[in-house]
């Protein structure tokens, strides 16, 4: 019989992430360098690289993943600023009113901002691009104010106020301690936002009515017929995003976690 | 050590309705080493963030050099703080965090360009000024080697010179401490204490501290402030606040003292405990006073040599004396001495005149100490007087047998129990007759107090007095007795009791 020791605790969670995780990433990476019949070859990246409509795709997907992220965070970090710092005793409602939206279901809501925008006279091909912006905002804004919002809450008010008695303004106590004490939840906000941005699709398809594509439409066509070219694009995309992650986290220093505020 | 560099001038701050400072007047002179000393929501904190900028008064002027700074914004005043618990900034290293200041700084030069013609500009300090200045700072507090080391990583000590160094580096003024030994453990507090006294010394400026640990203001301080309750009670020298201190308040805070109720009874000479002693204060006679005593200025001597003879009932030895408790009737001497008097012997207590310290009492109330009777009524100097005894306990009731009963359902047998007793000066009536009332006295003192005659009734017995303002004129040496209405006699438990 296997003692139930702390260490078997363990092997439930290792099966799982055996299982769900590393295989399938595993036969994602093997079906991307081979061909239909098995055989290894780079030719899926040729083709996806070597093709102007996908390289375009791919930098309209990672303009607006991009594009949405820093939108999300310009408009994000004011309110979770003024949320954290109001001593207002009822603005946890604000809070929940920023954030209910994700309470809604997702593609409802999409629907719903469609037709709103078409009210609004944004119809056509050419508006596809903005479209999908606005609804990605729309939709991943909470994602980027709830983390902005925990780190602000928690940051200890006095080494506001040590700036302030060492000679900052409150321009420069913005920048010079407000700003660097909540990068882990600026860190946290831009994963949040920026890892779905890039492969949702969802949105692009519902509100520009499937005119414009973005790189997870492009893996939704080809893998009914060609399991080893969406594979391939699959992997592109990964890599993409752990590069940006890479270079989120040089911000982060490695103690930053510690001090909470990160969700990741 | 002159001129005044603080003036606080009728400064008040309130929160809502609560008071945290209350209309304090207070100036600092250039270079002191000054301590706002009181327990914790006295308003020193407050004060100290006032001057710091980071709070403003509701009312009042704050002056730096003459210059009125109430509404200047923290980063425009020449003070720097040392926070309670550092407030360093976790993101960056020893260095930059010392260097924060410096590289926010720009100072004034005046520059003299080809043609003669003069202008000033302001500009940054360079690398290599920042770079010295930060070198100075961290050597002054032992920190030379650890430029690089990040501030999460050192111990509490060090954080605290870290949060010194990032303070002097900017060369204030005043440097604002505010309780910053507060979380240090024993010994190092005694080791930064003595540091930073020396570190006053050394850098000339002008230190305000906020502590709520008497011995830390005694060390250190040139000038001590203490507070009670949003107002300055006494501000002197450490010897004179030690010695001298202004109320029975700030006795008590400042170390340990005896504080007895007594009356004068003669010029230089007062009465308390059942005794009188010769004092060199001087104060109307018939005036109630609080007699303050430390308890290394009580000698103990044999039976009947001493002004007043009492029993010890507790000795501990300290180290260097001896802590003793002698009890002289219903009144409790703390003693230290270096010759020990066994417990349950008789010694007599000798203190000398200048050690009597007397202070005027502002009567508010009487106050006695009492016990109740198994009729239920409350017997204190020398009466019997009915009472209420649910005010004794919320929510309670009495019983047809007279128990307590509380909210609880529990029930409790009063008989004996000891209780503080409160009487307001009004609620006392005064009869001409020394029999009708609950308890007789004679009439020791009658003061004219503007619209009042304040009447003093002392019992035969045990001395206690009735305070009373009463509107009609009495005779002094009159035998008269006193009368109170149960609604009036406040009281509550001294003690713990068991229910039934």
């Amino acid at each position: 019989m296997i003692k139930l020791s702390r260490k078997n605790l363990v092997i439930p969670y290792a099966l799982f992430l055996a299982l769900f995780v590393v295989a399938p990433l595993l036969v994602i990476l093997y079906l991307s360098f081979t061909d239909s019949n098995g055989a290894f070859t780079f030719g899926n990246f040729a083709k996806f690289f070597g093709d102007p409509t996908y390289i375009t795709t791919f930098l309209y997907s990672l303009a607006i993943a991009v594009l949405t992220t820093l939108l999300c965070l310009l408009l994000a970090y004011p309110v979770a600023y003024i949320l954290a710092r109001s001593k207002w005793n009822k603005k946890m409602i604000l809070v929940l009113l920023f954030v209910m939206p994700m309470w809604i279901n997702f593609v409802l809501r999409i629907a719903a901002l469609r037709e709103l925008l078409n009210l609004l006279g944004l119809v056509g091909q050419s508006t596809g691009f903005l479209k999908t912006v606005i609804g990605m905002v729309y939709d991943f804004l909470p994602f980027m104010i709830l983390p902005l919002y925990t780190t602000l809450i928690k940051m200890d008010k006095s080494v506001l106020e040590a700036a302030s008695d060492l000679g900052a303004n409150n321009r420069q106590v913005f920048f010079k301690a407000v700003v660097p004490l909540s990068l882990p939840g600026i860190v946290s906000g831009i994963t949040m936002v920026f890892m779905p941005s890039m492969t949702c699709y969802v949105v692009s398809d519902v509100l520009s009515e499937r005119t414009f594509e973005v790189l997870g439409n492009l893996i939704e066509r080809n893998y009914m017929d060609n399991w080893n070219f969406a594979s391939a694009i699959a992997i592109v995309l990964l890599v993409i995003i752990g590069i940006v992650m890479l270079f989120t986290y040089r911000f982060e220093d490695h103690d930053v976690n510690a001090r909470g505020g990160g969700l990741w | 050590m002159s001129e005044k560099i603080i003036e606080i001038k009728g400064v008040s701050r309130l929160y809502g309705t609560t008071v945290a400072v209350d209309n304090i007047d207070l100036y600092i002179r250039k270079g002191e080493f000054l301590t706002l000393l009181g327990p914790s929501g006295c308003g020193k904190t407050t004060t100290l963030r006032m001057i710091a900028g980071f709070e403003l008064p509701s009312s009042g002027q704050i002056l730096l050099n003459g210059q009125d700074i109430t509404h200047l914004p923290p980063y425009l005043r020449p003070v720097n703080t040392v926070f309670q618990r550092y407030a360093l900034f976790p993101h960056l290293n020893v260095y930059d965090n010392v260097a924060f200041g410096l590289k926010l700084k720009k100072v004034r030069v005046v520059e003299e360009d080809d043609r003669g013609n003069r202008y000033e500009r302001f500009v940054r300090l360079t690398r290599d000024e920042i770079d010295e200045k930060v070198e100075r700072a961290l050597m002054m507090v032992d920190l030379e080697e650890f430029e690089g080391r990040d501030v999460t990583t050192l111990s509490g000590g060090q954080q605290q010179r870290v949060a010194i160094a990032r303070a002097i580096v900017n060369e204030p003024e005043i440097l604002l401490l505010d309780e910053p030994l507060g979380a240090l453990d024993l010994k190092m507090r005694k080791e930064m204490q003595l540091e930073l006294k020396a570190m006053h010394d050394k850098l000339g400026i002008t230190f305000i501290y906020v502590t709520h640990d008497q011995e830390e203001a005694l060390t250190m301080s040139d000038t001590i402030v203490v507070m009670k309750d949003g107002t300055i009670q006494q501000i002197g020298t450490p010897k004179d606040i030690y010695n001298e201190p202004a109320n029975a308040f700030v006795a008590d805070f400042i170390g340990e003292s005896n504080i007895f109720s007594g009356t004068m009874v003669d010029k230089f000479k007062v009465r308390f405990a059942g005794a009188n002693f010769a004092c060199v204060d001087d104060f109307a006679k018939n005036e109630k006073v609080d007699v303050v005593i430390r308890p290394e200025d009580i000698y103990v001597v044999e039976e009947g040599k001493g002004a007043v003879d009492g029993r010890v009932v507790s000795s501990v030895f300290k180290g260097v004396h001896y802590e003793m408790v002698v009890m002289v009737g219903k009144n409790e001497f703390t003693v230290q001495d270096t010759q020990e008097f066994a417990v349950g012997r008789t010694g007599s207590l000798i203190v000398k005149p200048e050690d009597i310290h007397i202070m005027k009492k502002e009567f508010e109330e009487n106050v006695y100490d009492g016990m109740i009777t198994k009729r239920n009524t409350v017997r204190f100097a020398e009466g019997e007087f009915e009472c209420d005894l649910t005010q004794l306990m919320p929510g309670s009731r009495l019983d047809e047998e007279g128990y307590l009963i509380d909210a609880e359902g529990k029930k409790y047998d009063l008989t004996d129990v000891p209780v503080k007793v409160t009487v307001g000066l009004k609620d006392i009536e005064i009869i001409d007759n020394e029999t009708d009332g609950q308890a007789a006295g004679q009439i020791v003192s009658i003061i004219y107090k503007g619209d009042h005659y304040q009447v003093i009734i002392r019992t035969p017995e045990e001395e206690e007095d009735f305070v009373c303002d009463t509107e009609y004129t009495w005779n002094e040496f009159d035998r008269v007795s006193v009368k109170i209405s149960p609604e009036h006699i406040k009281m509550r438990l001294t003690g713990e009791v068991e229910p039934l």
